[in-house]
């Protein structure tokens, strides 16, 4: 067993835990952050991406014991008091989900491409999503959403959260 | 899938690291930013008994210039690369070539040290490092030496990085000037190349005075194409003739389900071309 203190969603944890446990293991079993979902064994779809120190990951490829000292943020951790993060709710208004498996991952990594892009063209919102899949959609609303999102959230800073704590 | 258990280990420095390595015998495995390792161990193709993490190891990470020079830590991310104005300055087809692996969240993670240390024929790290002519520093318990780029590579998932030895930087010399272009051929966008090629050129009053080329899964290592090197070499840059259709020469490229040999060595030729047109119309 190794002790690790990890920040989720802007709670502090510290739990022993075993060394190769996964970090979405940990997020989901230990902490509780069922929102983040498993979707491959090949870590190829993308559904378990989180942000580790505000930067996209899949977290199934990571150990937790790797993210000791981090901070993570989950798809559990972006909606402020109850209010949808923008990003959210563009996917609502743009139906970018059908069955929502894949709507985790697609959110999170749909911030981490705003936040390095926050202009993004089509193209880029495509080449941004390439490590995640859908099995559902076709990509077209998905890609329509997280345009529209861009354009209403490039000057908020509701962007950003999980920036705002130290690193 | 579960990885089979290990102990775990994260020193904060070489010397620490080394030291772990050396108690711990064949049974123990680095961990750099795990993007290839994590697969192996949920696969339980490998099942080490201890694991050496280098996240803690601060020297190991970063990218400066030492005079002629740029020296890229192994531990540095795959994103810290595309992002370095620096790298884009003097070393660009690196970055091109980074900027073409997997996708943004393993880049997040991905380090150029694992990366060329795993070894996978088909990594897009390799071509560019031979044909930047890279040095790789590597230590161990008998102290740090330095192997040039086109000794590195030894076989399929084989390099000069031996048992208990680490690789802790990558030195490039400084490419500024040049130009060049990363080609890589895939269906599904973020996988692995089915064949890539990497060129750079220096070109001198119209005249390409010289060339490098790095060939992605053409082989059980990457390798350089020299045939075309030298075809390319002394050509005006505005009529590179048939230089480019020499790239499949001396290779030996694998088939599977992807494509079989003789279409590798048809994409070789075309990427290759392709490689060289855009490289030079920049
Ligand atoms: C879905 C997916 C898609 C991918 N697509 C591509 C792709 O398109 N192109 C591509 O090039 N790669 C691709 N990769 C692989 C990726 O590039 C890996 O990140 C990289 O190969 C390994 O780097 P790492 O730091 O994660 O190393 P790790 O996985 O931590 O280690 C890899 C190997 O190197 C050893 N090692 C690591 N660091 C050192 C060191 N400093 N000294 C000595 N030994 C060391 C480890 O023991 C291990 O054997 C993909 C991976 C995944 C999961
Ligand atoms: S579950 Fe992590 S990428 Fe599929
Ligand atoms: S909505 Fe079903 S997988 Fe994307």
């Amino acid at each position: 067993m190794t002790r690790v203190h990890v920040t989720v969603d802007g709670v502090q944890y510290s739990d022993d835990i075993e060394p190769r446990m996964l970090l979405v293991h940990y997020l989901r079993e230990v902490v509780g952050k069922v929102g983040t979902v498993i979707g491959c064994d090949t870590s190829n779809c993308g559904a378990c991406t989180v942000h580790l120190d505000g930067a996209s990951v899949k977290s199934c490829n990571v150990l937790a014991v790797q993210a000791d000292g981090h901070e993570v943020t989950t798809i559990e951790g972006i909606a402020v008091d109850g209010e949808l993060h923008p990003m959210q709710q563009a996917f609502h208004e743009h139906h970018a989900l059908q069955c929502g498996y894949c709507t985790p991952g697609m959110i999170m990594q749909a911030l981490d491409l705003v936040r390095e892009n926050p202009t993004p063209s089509e193209e880029e919102i495509r080449l941004g999503l390439e490590g995640n899949l859908c099995r559902c959609t076709g990509y077209q609303n998905i890609v329509k959403a997280v345009a529209a999102c861009a354009s209403t959230m490039e000057t908020s800073t509701t962007a950003r959260p999980e920036r705002s704590a130290a690193r | 899938m579960i990885p089979a258990a290990f102990d775990y280990l994260a020193p904060t420095s070489v010397e620490e690291a080394l030291a772990a390595l050396a108690e711990g015998g064949e049974d123990t495995k680095v961990l750099g930013g795990g993007q290839s390792l994590l697969p192996i161990l949920r696969m339980r193709l490998n099942a080490p008994e201890r694991v050496v993490d280098l996240r803690r190891i601060d020297e190991l990470r970063g990218i400066r210039e030492e005079g002629d020079h740029l020296v890229i830590g192994a531990m540095t991310r795959y994103s810290d690369i595309v992002t370095s104005p620096v790298v884009r300055l003097h070393a660009a087809l690196l970055a091109q070539a980074v900027e073409e692996v997997a996708d943004p969240q393993i880049r997040h993670r991905g380090t150029i040290g694992g990366a060329l240390v795993h070894a996978d024929p088909a990594g897009d790290v390799g071509a560019p490092v031979l044909a930047l002519e890279a040095d790789l520093v590597i230590r161990g318990p008998g102290g740090e030496h330095t192997v040039p780029s086109n000794e590195f590579f030894v076989d399929l998932f084989e390099t000069a990085v031996g048992e208990g030895e680490l690789l802790t930087a990558v030195r490039i010399p400084k490419h500024t000037g040049w130009v060049s272009h990363y080609e890589k051929f895939v269906r599904v966008k973020h996988q692995w190349s089915i064949v890539a090629v990497a060129v750079a050129l220096q070109v001198e009053a119209g005249t390409i005075a010289a060339a490098r080329v790095g060939l992605t899964n053409m082989g059980s290592t990457p390798l350089r194409a020299r045939a075309v090197e030298t075809a390319l070499q002394g050509r005006p840059a505005s009529d590179v003739g048939d230089a480019c259709e020499r790239a499949a020469e001396g290779t030996n490229p694998p088939s599977d389900l992807n494509g079989d040999a003789d279409y590798r060595r048809h994409l070789a030729r075309v990427l290759t071309r392709r490689a060289v047109t855009t490289a030079l119309g920049d």
